[in-house]
């Protein structure tokens, strides 16, 4: 698990004055399911890209097992790669377009180049197709499969190779939301019985969440963040990354002191430290770490602007001196009643300014979002709805 | 509402019946009737057909030829076409406007021109005995007009533009990802061309090869003029029934369907192949 088995070193990506990627850095371990998450735009595909072989960075270096591999042509890489839209070859059926890579002669230790027998082709052919349970498909025709089935070929087209790394450029995106659910469990599932390392490409939060060993966070050709999801989602870098992953609450904060930081001039117990005192930050607080109380009882009081029932819980967006805050709880607060909110130094998440400081609003809006993505599935409308709120700054 | 909107079908109908189906039926009338030497009056006879043995050569030489002109308007057509369609979208206008150049200009200028290229006393012979070439050979001219040669060069300068049209097409539109996959799976440039690119234009190819072959076998002016009558062709034969000196319409309009049923024949032939591709096309 622990070993590195790629590294992207300095890569930048331009297309004249264009920067697609900046200067990234990265190592991938061996095993690893490894995702690349980020709006559209941010430079994940291209990074995928790069490892595939199908461009050539600018500048900085592709490594691979420590071998620099920048200049190694997409056929020589022991890495596959499962197509957005799968592109499966039309012309072959499900039989032949996984045994696509099979039929093409390798060369052996000693260099020779040397064809599989026909029996070995089948065999592996038929072994990869019960791993994706497409057993008995294997006459068919890819036209006549369904988004799902197709989408299982490209994999067990691009796995029947044994790569060391498979390369996944949003291999959902065109299922419906419950194929998409099974299709995670499984790509879950394969890439743990075969212990081949994943780099997953998505802008699905929660799909990265979901599946991944690590999460990179992308924008604007940067990585924002690298860590496990739980360290993604509890901490947060930047206010990038808190509003990408996840719903927070976005606040302009004073560091007073180790572990004491001050909100609407008022003192919250925190667990950061190492701040300079006085120092402007960014606060993040997630809805689910809000505790309604008595207005009495509050560190601060407010005004419940809207209410909304979300099975488990309640979307409550509460007005504190006319910054609006997402609480998600599952006490019901008629609209209109005055709360008073506590929260537990674990929930407050500080972090320092960055480039992304005060570009997300309230959630003045969100009500009326909602009520618009109400047909719509609320997770996806979620992506696009950070990614459209995060494409100002781009420029 | 269906059998409204049939009605605007209605003319073409017409047009059908009457230029297409009704002449087919008065060519059957004719090739299977000959005139009574004695009276002039037409008599229901298979005489047109069992007499075809004796222009064998015509229908050989028509088909070999054909098949000759196909075959090198695909081997020039085919990198022509791949080339073009890899090339951006600005070279691909130009390219194509100049493809289609010679076309504006009339069938039989085009072939008059060839003719005065060609002649032993034309432009290449000229150039030739300039450069001093044909004293190097010792003669006082190369034999060009009046050769299958001269007749092949002329059919594939004429048609040319059908073969490249369709193949061009096909590649143009060809997924690029299907070749980035095929390359990730281990395939290099050539193996990516045989297994993925060349399967996948093959109803281009089709296409472009029916709509080369079926007018070069029945071609007529091309032969006659670049082939100075020394290449007689089958459209040349069929000429001569109707309006040369042979003048025998029943035996014309024999050859005539005789060489339709040939033509459907190799047509259906030629699509039962590509039915599998065209369905992956459409995919």
């Amino acid at each position: 698990m622990s070993k590195e088995l790629i590294r992207l070193r300095d890569c930048v990506m331009s297309y004249g004055d264009e920067v697609v990627l900046d200067h990234i850095n990265l190592y991938i371990n061996d095993k690893e399911f490894l995702t690349l998450l980020g709006p559209s735009g941010c430079g994940k595909t291209t990074t995928l890209r790069i490892i595939g072989g199908f461009l050539l960075p600018t500048a900085g270096d592709v490594l691979f097992d420590g071998v620099r591999i920048n200049d190694v042509p997409p056929h020589q890489r022991t890495v596959n790669t499962v197509f957005q839209r799968y592109a499966l070859f039309p012309h072959l059926n499900v039989f032949e377009n996984v045994a696509f890579g099979l039929r093409i002669p390798k060369a052996d230790s000693s260099g020779r180049k040397a064809k599989l027998p026909e029996r070995v082709i089948h065999d592996r052919v038929m072994e990869m197709l019960e791993t994706v349970n497409l057993k008995g498909f294997e006459k068919r025709p890819v036209s006549a499969l369904s988004g799902g089935q197709q989408q299982r070929v490209a994999i067990a087209r691009a796995l029947v190779n044994r790569p060391r790394v498979l390369l996944l450029d949003e291999p959902l995106g065109a299922l419906d939301m419950r194929l998409r659910k099974d299709m995670q469990n499984e790509l879950k599932r394969i890439q743990q019985e075969m212990e081949i390392t994943f780099i997953y490409v998505t802008h699905d939060q929660e799909e990265a969440l979901a599946m991944s060993d690590t999460v990179v966070v992308m924008d604007g050709g940067r990585i924002q963040q690298i860590g496990t999801p739980e360290d993604i989602y509890n901490e947060p870098q930047n206010a990038f990354v808190a509003d990408f992953i996840g719903e927070s609450n976005i606040i302009d904060g004073i560091m007073r002191s180790d572990g004491v930081v001050e909100i609407f001039n008022r003192k919250f117990q925190c667990l950061d430290k190492g701040f300079a005192k006085d120092e402007p930050v960014d606060v993040v607080i997630r809805p689910e770490d809000v505790d309604i109380v008595d207005e009495a009882a509050g560190q601060l009081k407010g005004t419940v602007t809207s209410v909304t029932f979300k099975g488990v819980h309640y979307d409550t967006i509460v007005d504190f001196y006319g910054f609006k805050w997402l609480i998600q709880t599952t006490d019901y607060c008629p609209v209109d009643s005055r709360i008073g909110i506590k929260i537990d130094p674990d929930g407050i998440h500080v972090m320092k300014k960055s480039q992304y400081s005060g570009l997300f609003g309230d959630y003045s809006s969100y009500s009326e979002e909602y009520e618009e993505l109400d047909v719509v599935e609320d997770e996806s409308g979620d992506g696009e709805e950070s990614g459209s709120r995060e494409g100002g700054h781009e420029e | 509402m269906r059998s409204k909107r049939g009605w605007f079908a209605f003319p073409y109908v017409i047009w059908m019946a009457l230029f297409v189906v009704v002449p087919i039926i008065i060519m059957a009338v004719y090739a299977f009737t000959a005139a009574d030497p004695a009276t002039g009056a037409a008599q229901a006879t298979l005489g047109n057909f069992t007499g075809m043995g004796l222009y064998l050569s015509v229908f050989l030489r028509s088909f070999w030829l054909a098949v000759l002109a196909t075959l090198v308007c695909l081997l020039i057509g085919y990198p022509v076409s791949y080339w073009m369609a890899k090339e951006g979208p600005r070279f691909q206008r130009l390219a194509m406007a100049l493809i289609m150049l010679p076309m504006w200009m009339n069938f039989l200028l085009r072939t008059y021109s060839w003719m005065s290229i060609l002649e032993n006393n034309g432009l290449l012979n000229q150039l030739f005995r300039a450069a001093g070439l044909l004293d190097l050979l010792g003669v006082d001219h190369l034999q060009m007009i009046g050769t299958p040669g001269a007749v092949v060069l002329g059919m594939v300068y004429n048609y040319l533009p059908f073969m490249i049209l369709p193949i061009y097409s096909v590649i143009v539109k060809l997924d690029g990802s299907l070749v980035e996959a095929a390359r990730d799976l281990g395939a290099d440039g050539v193996r990516v061309f045989r297994k993925v690119i060349f399967p996948l234009s093959l109803p281009g190819i089709l296409s472009g090869v029916t709509m080369v072959f079926v007018p070069s076998v029945s071609t007529f002016a091309i032969s006659n003029l670049l082939g100075g009558g020394n290449q007689m062709m089958l459209g040349d034969l069929i000429e001569l029934q109707f309006l040369g000196g042979a003048y025998n319409p029943h035996l014309g309009a024999a050859i005539s369907m005789v060489m339709m049923v040939i033509v459907v024949v190799c047509m259906v032939v030629m699509n039962h192949f590509g039915e599998g591709e065209e369905q992956a096309v459409m995919l």
